[in-house]
């Protein structure tokens, strides 16, 4: 790698963050979908009735068994070209590689929540529930005002993982066409023939990315904290 | 239904048990290799010098920090662009792999044996010492099998990541499941069936692994360091 | 007669970050000797015990085991050493991934060369003695906190120690707890194992030790006979210290 390479993997920067946008709102995008889907799976999970659970089991361990890579291909090849074939859902294009990606990270990601949130909620103390429902909470008010408020502050260390863990499985969504930063730096690096600046380049990207995404959660958490509310270690 | 099922048995299944096998050569030398690295670096990050510690905590913010997928771009398509002397570093797609995935896993595995490490108090060792053993046997009978049987649901949750972003192989041409079902797929074009096949063999894969290992760890089980479920 | 002392420690030193915290200590111990260790927290009395075997190695000073120096530098010498030296922890330090028998046999064999029927035998033979026998099999997270200071006492016996050093034995105890570990210890006395014993148990170790050691600031203040110390009218610190924990306790009677 010499002076040279190294000036016009620079030149290229622009056009690799230009796929900024695109990086953020899949690991946005798909946290948000995991979280929707992970509560009320954690919950379900923790207060359902046998067959509930059953089924929320049966949801993570097929979420958490498929490589996102798989899922990616037979969501967008498979699934959505079948359904954008279909009289009246033409307008699911394959244009949507965007959100057919969000959508499998979002939802590999609502089995990872599920399994945080039903862990935090778990280590509460039962007598939260119990109190509340002895002052004449319904069950669904007990769970969303008592359980959910502490259960959600007691996992947030644990969630903030999900970020890094989305942000760098993001980077797959190349493989659907989704012009990503990863998918941008495969474009250079192919008509440049220079993989080494340009992957080096994408590495400190990411890395920035997972570094910044980890100080902003560690402020997350210090403003929700409530004073001498933490998690009691288990060993 | 017939018709998906004719097509599943003879078409996907032989190829897909092909590709199975490649899976299983990528995966066990990297689980091997990772573990491997894993003890090390945890046992480094824990005992070495300021230097090392700060040399090996290094190591594993990089390979946490970027994607694996960047990682094996950059084993497999830019190492290539690296002279040492006269000689190019040209791996082949399997060597890149195994590299990329044992580095990796490596990684992420010492963190739980730090954290194992970590869990055993200071009295332990003192105990150990106050008995006139060695510092060896001190560490390889008392400290190391608590700091294993810690961390071993961690380590035991990495090799079913592992086996699950074995799959990126398949994006610098190794057919294994993943790059031959894709083959498949493209012929017949056949996507959803043969993707959720695909699907089906690593579910198959992933749920026979986390059985074992938790075989395992009730096996090795013992009072003060039982299974805790997530 | 101070060649007949099992262990010397001559003018031990210790500092922690400038902070001095032991400031030349030195005591012997006779055969069948039983001196207790007593002062408030922080006054040097667990980091002597641990600098006795240099589990925490001291800054200056010897200690001498039966006549003989103990030389820190060689590695071998220094193991030797603390096989001979039996130490009671405060929070036991049971090796928490084995069983109570496998705690007392685990270095018969490795550091004594026991066989392992032989370790078997002996390990048996020291859980019996703190009535353990059959609690051999359990796990330190199945026993409660007096019998896994037996257990530690019983693996201290195991290698034949020729004195111990007991750093607060019953102090991380609940007090229910207490009395069947104080049993065990004061069998030992009965049978004259030369023991130092950090407590704050008074009235317990006034009906055993030969002598009391006040130690406070890294120093023994003051040393006599359990009667003399804390005779009626005696002015010392000793008497005034057992006042207020008695006070607290309620443990002496008088």
């Amino acid at each position: 790698m010499d002076i040279q390479e190294l000036h016009s993997a620079l030149e290229s920067l622009p056009y690799i963050l230009g796929g900024l946008p695109a990086t953020l709102g899949l690991i946005l995008g798909a946290l948000a979908v995991g979280f929707v889907l992970g509560v009320p799976l954690a919950v379900g999970r923790v207060y359902g009735g046998r067959t509930t659970r059953t089924l929320v089991k049966l949801y993570v361990w097929l979420f958490r068994g498929v490589p996102i890579l798989v899922q990616m291909y037979l969501f967008y090849f498979g699934i959505l070209a079948w359904l954008s074939s279909l009289p009246g859902l033409s307008f699911l294009h394959l244009d949507s590689a965007f959100l057919a990606a969000i959508l499998v990270l979002g939802l590999t990601s609502a089995a990872y929540q599920c399994q945080i949130f039903k862990g935090a909620i778990a280590s509460l103390p039962s007598g939260q529930l119990k109190a509340a429902l002895a002052l004449g909470m319904s069950p669904t008010t007990a769970i969303w005002r008592i359980i959910l408020p502490q259960a959600l502050r007691l996992a947030i260390p644990a969630w903030s993982n999900e970020y890094s863990i989305l942000l760098k499985d993001s980077a797959l969504a190349f493989v659907i066409g989704v012009m990503e930063i990863m998918s941008r730096t495969r474009a250079v690096a192919s008509a440049t023939h220079q993989p080494l600046p340009l992957s080096l380049v994408a590495g400190i990207i990411f890395f920035a990315l997972t570094w910044i995404g980890l100080k902003a959660m560690r402020v997350v958490e210090d403003r929700v904290r409530i004073k001498g509310y933490t998690q009691q270690g288990s060993i | 239904m017939t018709e998906f099922v004719d097509f599943v048995l003879t078409e996907v299944a032989p190829a897909l048990n092909q590709g199975l096998v490649a899976s299983l050569e990528l995966i066990l030398p990297s689980a091997f290799f990772g573990v491997l690295i894993g003890l090390t670096a945890g046992a480094l990050r824990v005992y070495g010098s300021p230097l090392v510690r700060r040399l090996t905590d290094t190591y594993v913010s990089l390979f946490r920090g970027t994607p694996l997928v960047v990682q094996l771009y950059f084993w497999y398509f830019a190492l290539p662009y690296v002279h040492v002397g006269e000689f190019a570093l040209v791996l082949s797609p399997f060597a890149a792999c195994v590299l990329g995935f044992s580095l990796c896993s490596g990684a992420y595995q010492s963190e739980y044996v730090r954290g194992g490490l970590l869990s055993i108090r200071k009295g332990q060792l003192k105990a150990a010492q106050a008995l006139g053993m060695t510092a060896f046997q001190a560490v390889t009978r008392i400290v190391l099998p608590q700091a294993i049987r810690r961390a071993f649901p961690g380590c035991g949750n990495e090799i079913i990541y592992l086996i699950k972003y074995s799959s990126l192989a398949s994006i610098i041409t190794v057919n294994e499941l993943t790059g031959i079902g894709r083959g498949i797929a493209k012929a017949t074009f056949k996507n959803t069936e043969t993707y959720l096949v695909v699907g089906l063999y690593y579910l198959a894969l992933v749920t026979v692994a986390t059985l074992a290992l938790r075989w395992a760890e009730r096996r090795f089980s013992i009072p003060g360091f039982e299974y805790q479920e997530e | 007669m101070s060649d007949f002392a099992v262990l010397r420690v001559e003018h031990i030193t210790k500092a922690f970050g400038g902070q001095p915290i032991l400031k030349g200590v030195s005591l012997e111990l006779f055969p069948g000797n039983l001196k207790v260790l007593i002062g408030p927290s922080g006054g040097g009395k667990s980091t002597l015990l641990q600098c006795i075997n240099h589990l925490i190695p001291p800054d200056s000073g010897q200690v001498y085991l039966e006549g003989e120096r103990l030389n820190p530098a060689s590695k071998q010498n220094l193991r030797s050493f603390r096989r001979q030296v039996g130490m009671i922890f405060q929070d036991f330090n049971l090796f928490e991934h084995l069983s109570a028998l496998d705690n007392v046999r685990v270095a018969l064999g490795l550091v004594r060369g026991f066989s392992k029927a032989q370790a078997t035998e002996r390990a048996m033979a020291e859980l019996t003695r703190v009535g353990l026998q059959s609690r051999a099999g359990h796990y330190p997270a199945q026993l409660s906190g007096g019998q896994k200071q037996r257990v530690s006492v019983a693996r201290a016996l195991a290698m034949d120690p020729k004195v111990m050093l007991l750093d607060e034995p019953t102090s991380a105890l609940d007090p229910e707890l207490i009395g069947e570990v104080l049993a065990v210890i004061r069998d030992l006395a009965t049978l004259g194992m030369p023991m130092i014993m950090a407590t704050h148990q008074i009235g317990f170790a006034a009906s055993l030790a030969d002598e009391f050691l006040f130690m406070d600031h890294g120093v023994i203040v003051e040393h006599g006979s359990p009667a003399d110390l804390l005779a009626k009218g005696s002015e010392s610190r000793t008497r005034a210290f057992s006042a207020k924990i008695s006070e607290l306790t309620c443990e002496m009677g008088e």
